[in-house]
């Protein structure tokens, strides 16, 4: 499959009263077509930095960006305008213009590329339609709510035929509700278009929800990218680790105590693992916390538990996990 | 109050509007895009440019510093030669345009400054140039701003036609001036004071409803 975007070591400095800020320290990655490309990291990250330059709202300091094989920097202005057509983008804040009215906003895209009025309009209603939203026509943006303007700014990225639509923390003003809404969209979308799609967030729900792959951004590196599922049963890098698993709020209850944390992937999730170590050695082990997660269908999870005090049960018990292959790391 | 004083209020009333209507207009036909053009050529905006910026920056400070009454006298050769008077309502439009020009495109770069830098940023992402991006997103988006502003500067330049009264312009201003006050005549003071109150109380009302009507968020 063809390549949408080839990023090779990209570096991007700010330079802010004669201070130099790095947010992005060369990072190289691919975005394949028609995939959902998920790009997460904490805030501040460079994330946001990362996907401005992928239609050169900011230019790379070093490196190339090159979009189905041009480089964005070589580009002169009209040139990348005219590239800029292909590369739709949404926003966390929206960005709709509050004096327009909704169909008004999605013709937007439209009238940029002198399509005739007519046209535009026709266009723009089979967008609001898709969206879900044609009713709300000849609304203004300040009577709908968070996520009916999200959708509006869906059907103005999508009016003009894209071929990518970034997604810059489209749904972090959002509730979970809604953000579930919005994501089931872009699926939607990513699949009747056959649209390459990519989103960045700091949440790890939206990754899991939709991405195929993700790519990990952490102070301005690239520290992990891979399918999701992969990176979500078996993270490699610190900032991966943090990211699957959130820190753990327990603390073990004697102060020489060992806990220790289990996950689990797919074909694992299903078998009784605690049961069966109680039944088998007798061993009795604490459970401090656990949650499981849905990525592409298969059940991930991981627990954490505390071991009992003889060292002897211990190793007896983490052998036990380790023979029936679940992942044993130690937490403290 | 004698007939002729009260037909020369009633022409004054009238020569105000003229004065303030023309000045207005005049003032915002240079203004305006003056005011856009200080907007988009500042710092960080779409049409960076320090030179440009600093020049007209500069002019504009300076005709906004000089006190109004200084500039109507420094501008008597001026008005002269593009109409070829220098007293009375006609000659009066020229110094009030003249003083109204840099107000307006103040005005005009803070409404333009108060809109959203993401507005801008989603033109740019649709491959909008800055002039398309200022004409059809950031212009539209400041109009409520805008004509509450222009309410502002009309009333600006009804109180400034109201000062010509001293170089011999007309309007109400001239007559508070010769009737009421050389003459001591209280009572067409009062009625000259009070008309020009309530024409700029219009013009404020009609200002802020035509702005709340287009002002849809």
């Amino acid at each position: 499959m063809e390549n949408v975007y080839e990023l090779n070591n990209v570096y991007k400095t700010y330079k802010n009263d004669g201070r130099e800020f790095t947010a992005l320290k060369g990072v190289s990655l691919e975005v394949k077509e028609g995939e959902i490309f998920g790009i997460i990291g904490m805030s501040g990250a460079g994330k946001s930095t990362l996907v401005r330059t992928l239609n050169r709202l900011e230019e790379v300091t070093s490196g190339t960006v090159s979009f189905y094989g041009k480089d964005l920097a070589a580009l002169k202005p009209a040139e990348l305008r005219e590239v800029r057509h292909s590369i739709s983008m949404i926003f966390q804040g929206f960005n709709l213009l509050n004096q327009r009215t909704v169909i008004q906003n999605v013709e937007q895209s439209l009238k940029i590329i002198g399509v005739p009025r007519v046209k535009r309009r026709k266009k723009a209603e089979q967008m609001l339609e898709i969206v879900g939203l044609l009713e709300k026509c000849n609304e203004y943006p300040a009577r709908l709510s968070g996520g009916q303007k999200q959708r509006v700014a869906i059907a103005r990225a999508l009016a003009a035929d894209p071929k990518v639509l970034l997604c810059d923390e489209a749904t972090s003003a959002l509730d979970p509700k809604i953000t579930g809404e919005i994501l089931d969209l872009l699926k939607k979308i990513n699949e009747e278009r056959k649209l390459t799609i990519i989103i960045i967030t700091h949440e790890m729900a939206v990754v899991e929800k939709i991405c195929d792959r993700v790519a990990i951004i952490d102070d301005g590196n690239l520290a992990e990218i891979g399918d999701v599922k992969e990176v979500f049963s078996n993270p490699q890098s610190k900032a991966a680790k943090k990211l699957v698993f959130p820190s753990n709020p327990f603390e073990a209850s004697h102060p020489d105590g060992k806990v220790i944390r289990l996950v689990f992937d797919g074909t694992q999730s299903s078998v009784p693992f605690i049961a069966n170590l109680v039944e088998k050695t007798g061993i009795k082990v604490n459970i401090l916390s656990a949650n499981t997660k849905s990525v592409g269908g298969i059940g991930y999870g991981q627990m954490i538990v505390e071991l009992p005090e003889s060292q002897k049960e211990r190793q007896t018990a983490i052998d036990f996990f380790r023979d029936g292959g679940l992942s044993v790391t130690e937490v403290s | 109050m004698s007939d002729y004083i009260k037909d020369a209020i009633i022409t004054g009333v009238w020569e105000t509007f003229i004065m303030t209507f023309f000045a207005s207009l005049f003032s915002y036909a240079v203004g305006l895009p003056l005011g856009v053009v200080l907007y988009s050529t500042s710092k960080g905006r779409l049409l960076e440019n320090r030179g440009v910026n600093a020049v007209i920056g500069t002019i504009v400070n300076i005709t906004r510093s000089l006190p109004f009454l200084i500039l109507l006298v420094l501008l008597i050769p001026f008005t002269r030669a593009i109409v070829g008077k220098s007293i009375g309502t006609t000659a009066a439009i020229v110094p009030l345009t003249i003083g109204a020009i840099p107000i307006v495109a103040r005005m005009v770069e803070a409404s333009l400054s108060e809109v959203q830098p993401g507005i801008i940023e989603a033109a740019t992402s649709m491959g909008a140039s800055p002039l398309y991006t200022i004409i059809h997103f950031v212009i539209p988006e400041a109009m409520p701003s805008l004509l509450q502003g222009g309410a502002i500067n009309v009333a600006t330049v009804l109180g400034y036609s109201a000062m010509a009264g001293v170089i011999g312009g007309g309007g109400l201003g001239a007559i508070a001036l010769q009737y009421g006050y050389y003459r001591y005549d209280k009572p067409v003071l009062w009625t000259t004071v009070t008309l020009l109150i309530i024409m700029v109380m219009l013009i404020q009302e009609f200002g802020i409803r035509l702005s709340k009507k287009h002002r849809k968020a």
